[in-house]
């Protein structure tokens, strides 16, 4: 029974569903540090609200994903295969990642792109308590002006930054709160 | 009609390009390549536009579709349609109430605002092309900022005909990073992509390419200190609505040579002479 | 008072209906059934299976009839039907040593074991319209001795290499590329160019495949061998831990062997060309089999000589006719602004040339 219970809590109507969050996820990754919403489903702990949706409407069994830290367990793997049927691999293969951010580091050991192509790079999902418009100053494309974030680390996603157009794209998640940190985003209002 | 998926595409599909739209927003102006799929309808004519709009649709939207600024010209009626039949949203030809605007060859004269997405249907994604045939060398040259091609093309032109005779898919500069091309409008609406409050996404489905310019982002067309990039319009005046400001189509009104314009965006047209201007 | 024009959806209508009324045609003549097209038009739906990447006669057939028999309408209409579909996985690769062949011949040695059979083909048929079949009668037909080779047939190639007389292939296990899931990217290795040969225009394979005979990256080719005939599809099913039969296609398959003079590294040795369709599509096959081998020069060592089929860029990203009727047609769709914009430019430098 626990194991139906593992696998329940996915897209009530799979393509309307995903249709929404990506709406939101594309809202977010083109509007850095912008605040929003995503719910409508309930994925195992300890993935979040967003978190959860966010994965359900990106991966499929093309997209390698890395778990870490306390992600990578039975309930999520099974509920993400279920859901997905990606693939997990270590984060040097990973496309998609999902963690705290201490469960991700170092960056290095995720791909950054090529200079030809750099979009062959991955996508990092961090869970953290809270998301609030405090904090760091970012600017850039998406950002009329400037806007503000509690980072998890401003030093490291500022060097992720510098790297531009290469580096690795994040979103920011906690509970039902959603924010994108795409490597454009220039971070200590520089 | 069940027998499709919401919006036509299969949810594999839809995620790949989902995907590629997400690095295209985050590197502004760059080309993504993607698996674009056979649509129903020919490529060249908006396949690109269509799985873009497709992958972005939700059910509450509401869209506009145009084509050289009309919504009734054939194609954007039958790309309107598809839409109508494959996802249920509804349409619209007022620019403002639209969340969604597909288009191909001009940006609406209605100033796009802050939630609306727009979609370019694009031909020719590489503003390179017609310099450097080759995909190889046009994206070691993007890779390496390598833009003098251009800058001798244009001043080539300039030259020859005292301006830059580029009238459409006028290149532009994203950033300070890469040349993109704007999709074929004309160059007078090249300065609406700047600074844009919606998102902007454009779609080349038979060149499998998808890029983004989310929004605020600068975009500068391409041009020297000394010859000042014009986005140059036709002297006239519109006979329906009387506008001097939009863009104009000619139309030929009798065979000695009579003509007449017409504003291309009949949206913003129509709206003008409702409202007796 | 100008008004303007209006009524495209109606217009769009009108096209459609009379569309569907020129395609039955004169109603005094009997409906086209599309067995008929499938049985009776058989090499039409090959090319349409073929260049359409999907193995379904019947779907070829209905293409055909409801394209008004241009079969690249044919071909598009079954490349938008075919993406739809759903992946269930994919099939062990064909054995097509295994074949039941319907033809088989070489052109590099008189007989071979299991020897030429011709099975159903032009090539020996005079070139005489048969007034016989105009008359909407058909030709009694002769008894014929059928002649199927159902035991495997030794490939030629496989004669050939036994002597090392011909370069072997490297029998790789990496799983080949699908450029109907990856955008094509340079430089594309030979599965995917393959691939992209074996979905590629008939008409633009034909052309440049010749254009390599005419000397434009000439490498000399032999037809080693070409058999048509009938091969098996299976499928690995993990869940029963063996692979099972799920049906039988026909196919076409040419290899080429050609001269190679060998360089300081290697002796002189043949080296060859392969060309894969589906249905019996034997000029297909043979022009396959030649630009396959056309775009092997670098990694066989030989120079580039700027032969157009030599490109592997220009050639791949050409050869879909899908690709190149949409952009071809779309010109005919309205271009209203960009052409104002030119006719402004025109007209302003005219007048400036004129002061």
């Amino acid at each position: 029974m626990s194991d139906a219970l593992n696998l329940s809590g996915g897209f009530k109507d799979p393509a309307l569903d995903a249709a929404r969050a990506f709406r939101v996820a594309l809202n977010a990754m083109s509007q850095p540090g912008q605040i929003f919403e995503m719910t409508g489903i309930e994925p195992p702990l300890p993935l979040s609200e967003a978190a959860g949706a966010l994965l359900l409407t990106l991966i499929d069994h093309e997209t390698p994903v890395h778990l870490g830290g306390r992600y990578n367990s039975p309930a999520v793997k099974q509920w993400l295969s279920f859901h997905t049927g990606a693939p997990f691999l270590p984060a040097p293969q990973a496309l998609f990642a999902i963690g705290r951010w201490q469960d991700l580091l170092p960056l290095t050991q995720f791909a950054h792109g090529e200079a030809e192509y750099p979009e062959r790079s991955a996508t990092l999902i961090v869970e953290c308590d809270q998301l609030l418009n405090t904090g760091s100053c970012l600017t850039g494309p998406g950002i009329k002006s400037q806007t503000f974030l509690n980072l998890p680390d401003e030093r490291g996603l500022a060097a992720n930054a510098a790297l531009f157009p290469l580096g690795l794209d994040f979103y920011l998640t906690a509970g039902s709160q959603i924010s994108g940190l795409p490597r454009s985003t220039r971070i200590g209002g520089v | 009609m069940s027998a499709y998926n919401f919006a036509y595409l299969d949810e594999q599909t839809k995620r790949m390009i989902r995907r590629a739209l997400l690095k295209a927003v985050a590197i502004p102006g760059y080309q993504v390549p993607f698996a674009s799929r056979e649509m129903p309808m020919p490529y060249g004519w908006g396949t690109g536009g269509v799985q873009v709009t497709a992958s972005t649709l939700v059910p509450e939207d509401r869209l506009k579709v145009i084509d050289q600024g009309a919504d009734d010209t054939t194609n954007a009626v039958s790309i309107r349609r598809f839409f109508e039949v494959t996802a249920g949203v509804e349409t619209t030809t007022e620019a403002d109430r639209a969340t969604v605007i597909q288009t191909r060859h001009r940006i609406p004269e209605t100033p796009l605002q802050e939630g609306q997405i727009i979609v370019y249907q694009v031909p020719i994604p590489e503003p390179l092309r017609f310099l450097e045939p080759r995909e190889t060398e046009t994206r070691k040259m993007h890779s390496l900022g390598e833009y003098g091609l251009m800058h001798v093309k244009l001043y080539e032109d300039i030259a020859r005909h005292g301006e830059i005779a580029t009238t459409y898919a006028y290149p532009v500069r994203v950033g300070k990073s890469y040349v993109m091309d704007p999709s074929p409008i004309p160059k007078f609406d090249n300065p609406k992509l700047n600074g844009s409050p919606a998102i902007q996404l454009f779609g080349a489905g038979r060149e499998q390419r998808i890029y983004a310019l989310p929004p605020w982002t600068p975009v500068k067309s391409l041009d020297f200190e000394d010859y000042p990039f014009d986005p140059s319009r036709a002297a006239g005046q519109c006979a329906l609505c009387g506008s001097t400001s939009s863009y104009l189509d000619e139309v030929i009104t009798d065979d000695s040579g009579g003509r007449m314009f017409l504003c291309s965006d009949t949206d913003y047209c129509a709206r003008r002479v409702q409202e007796g201007a | 008072m100008y008004v303007a024009v209006k009524g495209g959806e109606k217009a769009i209508d009108q096209a459609h209906a009379w569309l569907a009324e020129v395609r039955r045609g004169d109603q005094n003549t009997a409906v086209l059934d599309t067995a008929q097209i499938r049985d009776q038009l058989t090499l039409a739906c090959n090319r349409v299976m073929a260049e359409g990447s999907l193995y379904d006669p019947d779907l070829a057939a209905l293409a055909i009839k409801q394209a008004r028999g241009d079969l690249v309408e044919a071909i598009f209409l079954i490349r938008a039907y075919r993406t739809t579909l759903p992946r269930f996985g994919a099939s062990a690769p064909i054995d097509t040593g295994a074949m039941t062949c319907i033809r088989r011949i070489s052109a590099t040695f008189k007989d071979a074991p299991g020897g030429q059979l011709l099975g159903p083909t032009f090539d020996y048929t005079h070139r005489l319209l048969d007034f016989t079949l105009l008359a909407n009668g058909e030709a009694e037909l002769a008894e014929t001795e059928r002649q199927t080779l159902n035991e495997p047939l030794a490939r030629v190639s496989d004669i050939l290499g036994k002597d090392a007389l011909l370069q072997p292939e490297p029998s790789g296990n990496e799983e080949p590329g699908d450029l109907t899931r990856q955008p094509l990217a340079f430089p594309a290795d030979r599965a995917l160019r393959l691939q992209s040969l074996s979905r590629a225009d008939e008409g633009f394979a034909l052309c440049l495949a010749y254009s390599t005979q005419r000397g434009y990256g000439r490498n000399h080719p032999f037809i080693g061998e070409l058999r048509v005939g009938h091969v098996e599809v299976s499928m690995e099913i993990p869940e029963l831990g063996f692979s099972i039969v799920i049906g039988e296609i026909t196919v076409t398959e040419c290899e080429t062997v050609n001269q190679f003079v060998g360089s300081r590294k290697q002796p002189a040795q043949f080296t060859r060309g392969y060309g894969l369709t589906f249905g019996h599509t034997e000029r297909k096959a043979i022009a396959m089999a030649l630009l396959d081998r056309a775009l092997r020069w670098e990694e066989l060592g030989e120079d580039d000589t700027g032969a157009p089929a030599q490109d592997a860029e220009f050639v791949l990203s050409h050869a879909d006719n899908i690709q190149a009727t949409g952009f071809l047609e779309h010109i005919k769709l309205p271009h209203y602004v960009d052409f104002q914009s030119e006719l402004e430019l025109v007209r302003r430098l005219r007048a400036e040339a004129e002061q």
